[in-house]
């Protein structure tokens, strides 16, 4: 591994060129002609000056010293990091898909329409939900338009006192955020000691208030909530709806569909259930589906049929209006139809069937050694509080630096909050059982260094190009450019 | 933790020093060991007012932001600002390096806040 | 087989000893009867990647593409020429398998690229502090907006009706999820009305938001823009900008705006019918804790070494849960890396060639279409890479026409702007050839 350390700034030199434009035959006219001097920047532009060589050679080692899930297992608890499909790439390069400008006439985009329009329907099927929008970009902004949407209904029936919304204490940062983001007040309810919604705390927190509660099922403990419907009741009947956080779909896929659970309101994670890339941070998207009394409020455009056309619908009267430019992350739509395409009816089930077996495996591996509750049943993700052996000071974030020398990324650290320690394990189905052996070996020989040799652990990691960096620094003193 | 006597103390882990009318105001050593390296303090304008238990200040940290809360009613009269430029003041020395100074609007509220062995108490408890 | 599933039945049947249980069904028991769903879900079967080829080979067919057609739409979205480099870097699987990279010390690349993307965006638009993007140049007016009402602690935002009418829409929708007060400044000759926005700026105006170039691709006066706001005290100027534009035109930060934003998709990033696309916001050091989204900073290690790491976290979902200044937990990743890429590959010399080159193209296209006077300018303006003209013939029935020669025709503006309802918005790139505009002249003038 070569050690690289230099930015593209500092390959910059002057008449290095990587880009060239054609002549033109169209006669050039001076410039301030066309625009008054005062618009004009007279200075050089102050972008690099690099050869194509120089870019490739710098990508390319900047990539090598990255890791993703085409590197290896990658047990990030509530993000879904299973393998991405390189089909799906391909068939987002095809021109036909790739190269195709939003506003142009619908007659000329026909099969673009038809593949927005069969995965709503799909979506629609796993998640017993009668619409989709597939224009939100992210779960984030699933759990934006959600709310947003659940707003609209509460005042198109004049109730404009729900300004709150019930939330878990093991919710995903997220959730609270979108409530503020939506215009609400957030209510925390407290969880069981099992690590479930705990029933009297929902409904001490339910009024005429409450707008709605959010939730996510299986949770972020990865347990399913099984007082499920009588969570829903409570919720309908205080008058309030109920929103499905899809983070943790892949657990349920084709076993049971949060339409049928009650939910009024769903959010899916393409970029983790539909195996599309997680890109080193996005593009996501997070297509919502409602029932049918929120369709009105959909954002426009929604996509529909008729016949053999399919059209752009704006003809939405109570419609929130709009979340974002256009129709929705339309390429990493299409990566996800290939993956439902590719797992169909019976695929889909078997995903989430293994993505829990694989995490209940695993969990059963780890249990002598950090610290698990006894004879639960897991989803797709188990969240682990620390180490079981309390002699040593050895941390959960110990642990996870030592882990990047034996060449994994971590699990997720310190989250779900309720779980002190909380070290948050979701192996995909798309992890083979030698994988998880290995992993969980080494988590094992961790655990022992914990105890014989804590100081290994403490000054972890010794195995990568660079090595705790200093976070007060970064924050006391922002460098959030390069100058020079 | 170290707990100073003749402070008045918040359950939120504000610390209060009364002087006359004015007071000041900061977190205790509880609440800054918690937080870890402090790299920010958001402070308050002079001369804004605020009520008992508002938030009047945020201290974040590289992994966490905590709000402070305002133990008593009371009208900000100066703030910290060596605080901006040095926010790990408040891990050096939380006692000394106060946040605001405020003048307090209604004195009887002191009776509602904690004493040094109240706080203590209430740290063994937490 | 599934295909990206690696469990053999001897493999489970293992782990289901090891674990003690009989089957798999055991592990969803404790999902109530009466929700499980006791059928097979209503898709097609499983299909072989042949057959996965074939079915949406077919789809793609369906469309005709800016391959097919030569494109003069604009709007929002540009047919700008993206370098081969581009795409080599961002299929690079280190970068697209990747997550957010909360672990630094194995995340170097994606955070040293978005670094790199923060300082390029920061040099381009003249301002102090980017962020790691946002999802498009709609939702960033409106995080914008979000930030001003923030910051200035008041809640009436100005937006130009020069703004784009997509991002305009957006912002209203956001902003009813906090009762701003959104007011429209109108438009006169194709630029915000000064005179109307002057009486508008009250000292409840927390921001006043326009776009230059324009939806009708006008440069705006942004100078006396700024006076005007900032004769307002706290007021902030927030401006949409096109960053290829910027290879020509005066930086917003030497101009006095407080909060850039911008759509990046001309920044190497693909048409795909919309996206995903890119936003981007800049702003001073004074407003940077206030930023929404991600921002990447550089340390030591402990050795000393510089590496780069997320900082100021504590503004975000993860940690400020409720009081974050925004619920944005992604940024566009690979869209950001692509925008890096392109602003490097065409660089101090190249980005202004470009800029230039899109200019003489634009401003050849618009002397050709006026000429005979069948066409006539709807505005009178300097303008960058998009125009508007007008005639007696509806929108429709001339891009169709077009269409039949294998041209996209431009915007028709008359369902946004109902006082410009025969105008249509032609946007010209650096890619368009002579030959090319000639052509959609002709066939203009054959229609009348």
């Amino acid at each position: 591994m070569r050690k690289y350390n230099k930015l593209i700034f500092e390959l910059s030199k002057p008449g290095r060129r990587a880009f060239k434009l054609p002549q033109t035959d169209i006669e050039e006219r001076n410039i301030e002609e066309l625009i008054p001097e005062e618009f004009l920047n007279n200075e050089d532009l102050n972008l690099p000056e690099v050869s194509e060589v120089d870019i490739i050679r710098h990508y390319i080692n900047l990539s090598n010293k990255n890791y993703g899930v085409d590197t290896g297992f990658y047990p990030l608890g509530s993000c879904t990091m299973k393998y991405n499909p390189k089909i799906n790439e391909d068939m987002a390069n095809l021109d036909g898909f790739k190269n195709i400008h939003p506003y142009q006439p619908e007659e000329t985009v026909q099969g673009a329409l038809q593949l927005l329009y069969e995965l709503d329907r799909a979506l629609c099927e796993i998640s017993g939900m009668d619409k989709m929008t597939l224009q939100p970009a992210a779960g984030a902004h699933g759990e934006l338009t959600g709310l947003t949407l659940i707003k609209a209904y509460h005042e198109s029936r004049g109730d404009a006192k729900r300004k709150k919304i019930i939330v878990p204490d093991s919710a995903h940062g997220t959730n609270p955020a979108s409530a503020m983001m939506a215009g609400f007040e957030t209510i925390e309810i407290k969880s069981t000691e099992e690590g479930i919604v705990d029933i009297e705390s929902l409904k001490a927190a339910l009024s005429d208030e409450v707008a709605g509660l959010m939730l996510t099922n299986p949770n972020t403990l990865g347990l399913f909530e099984r007082h499920i419907v009588e969570i829903a009741e409570l919720v309908h009947e205080a008058g309030g709806l109920l929103y499905y956080d899809g983070a943790n779909a892949n657990a349920i896929l084709g076993k049971v569909r949060p339409g049928d659970m009650g939910f009024d309101v769903v959010h899916f994670n393409l970029h983790k259930t539909f195996s599309t890339p997680h890109g080193g941070g996005g593009p996501g998207s997070g297509p919502v589906g409602v029932k049918k009394i929120l369709m009105d409020f959909l954002p426009v455009p929604t996509v529909e049929k008729d016949g053999d056309r399919y059209y752009l619908n704006y003809d939405i009267p109570h419609s929130v209006g709009r979340m974002k430019d256009f129709y929705g992350h339309f390429g990493i739509m299409v990566r996800a139809y290939a993956y439902i395409l590719a797992m169909g009816k019976d695929g889909l089930k078997k995903v989430s069937e293994m993505a829990v077996l694989n995490a209940n495996y695993l969990a059963h591996k780890l249990k002598d050694y950090y610290a698990l509750p006894d004879n639960t049943i897991f989803k797709h993700e188990f969240v682990m509080a620390g180490l079981k052996s309390e002699l040593s000071e050895v941390t959960t974030l110990d642990v996870a630096k030592r882990l990047l020398d034996f060449g994994y990324h971590p699990p997720t650290v310190y989250f779900p909050l309720i779980v002190h320690e909380a070290l948050m394990t979701e192996p995909t189905e798309s992890e083979s059982k030698e994988t998880l052996d290995e992993f969980a070996d080494v988590m094992i020989r961790i655990a022992e260094e914990a105890k014989s040799n804590p100081e290994i652990l403490k000054e972890a990691p010794h195995n990568t190009p660079v090595r705790r960096l200093d976070e007060t620094r970064a924050a006391r003193n922002p460098i959030l450019k390069y100058e020079g | 933790m170290k707990i100073l006597k003749d402070l008045y103390y918040t359950k939120d882990h504000e610390w209060l020093r009364v002087e006359g009318d004015e007071a000041y105001i900061g977190l205790t050593d509880y609440a800054q060991d918690s937080l870890g390296d402090i790299v920010y303090v958001e402070l308050p304008e002079v001369d804004d007012e605020f009520n008992k238990e508002d938030a009047f200040s945020a201290v974040e940290s590289v992994k966490a932001a905590s709000d402070v809360y305002m133990p008593v009613d009371g009208r900000i009269v100066e703030v910290n600002e060596s605080l901006l430029d040095e926010p790990n003041l408040l891990n050096e020395d939380p006692y000394k390096n106060w946040i605001v100074k405020i003048e307090i609007a209604d004195k009887s509220q002191l009776e509602e806040l904690m004493t040094s062995d109240e706080y203590e108490q209430y740290l063994e408890e937490v | 087989m599934y295909p990206y599933i690696q469990n053999t039945p001897d493999d489970v049947k293992k782990m289901l000893e090891a674990i003690g249980i009989d089957s798999v069904d055991y592990l969803f028991s404790d999902i109530p009867e009466n929700v499980r769903l006791n059928r097979e879900l209503d898709l097609k079967p499983s299909m072989s990647e042949m057959e996965i080829e074939r079915y949406m080979t077919d789809l793609s067919k369906k469309n005709m593409t800016i391959n097919n057609l030569t494109c003069f739409l604009g709007a929002g979205a540009y047919d700008h020429y993206i370098p081969s480099v581009v795409k080599h870097i961002t299929s690079r699987s280190e970068f697209y398998t990747s997550y957010t990279p909360y672990q630094a010390e194995i995340s170097q690349g994606t955070l040293q690229y978005i670094f790199e993307y923060q300082t390029l965006i920061c040099n381009l638009t003249g301002m102090d502090v980017a962020n790691a993007s946002l999802y498009d140049g709609g939702t960033a007016i409106a995080e914008a907006a979000f930030m001003s009402a923030n910051i200035t602690r008041r809640n009436q935002i100005l937006v130009s009706k020069t703004v784009n009418p997509q991002y305009r829409q957006v912002l209203k929708t956001y902003g009813h999820l906090h009762n701003f007060e959104i007011i429209e400044v109108g438009e006169e000759d194709g630029v915000t009305n000064l005179d109307e926005l002057k009486k508008l700026v009250t000292d409840k105006t927390a921001s006043v938001i326009v776009q230059s170039p324009n939806f009708f691709g006008i440069i705006e006066d942004l100078k006396a823009i700024e006076e005007i706001v900032h004769n307002q005290k706290k007021t902030l100027l927030i401006t949409s900008v096109d960053p290829i534009s910027l290879g020509i035109l005066k930086t917003p930060g030497s101009l006095g705006v407080d909060i850039v934003v911008g759509e990046g998709q001309s920044l190497g990033i693909s048409l795909q019918y919309g996206g995903p696309y890119l936003g981007f916001i800049a702003v001073n050091k004074a407003h940077m804790r206030k930023l929404p989204g991600r921002l990447v900073g550089q340390t030591v290690d402990i050795n000393g070494e510089r590496a780069f790491v997320l900082t100021l976290q504590a503004r975000e979902q993860h940690i400020r849960r409720e009081k974050a200044t925004s619920n944005i937990c992604s940024n566009q990743g690979v869209n950001t890396l692509a925008a890096a890429v392109y602003l490097v590959a065409l660089g101090k010399k190249g980005l202004r060639e470009v800029a230039i080159r899109t200019t003489q193209n634009s401003h050849y296209a618009y002397r050709e279409m006026i000429k005979s006077g069948k066409y006539k300018p709807l505005f009178h303006k300097p303008f960058f890479k998009e125009f508007a003209v007008t005639s007696n013939i509806e929108p429709d029935a001339i891009n169709k026409k077009l269409l039949d020669e294998n041209i996209l025709g431009g915007y028709a503006l008359g369902k946004d702007y109902p006082q410009y309802k025969n105008g249509i918005l032609y946007a010209v790139t650096e890619k368009r050839t002579k030959a090319e505009i000639d052509k959609l002249i002709s066939v203009l003038e054959g229609i009348i």
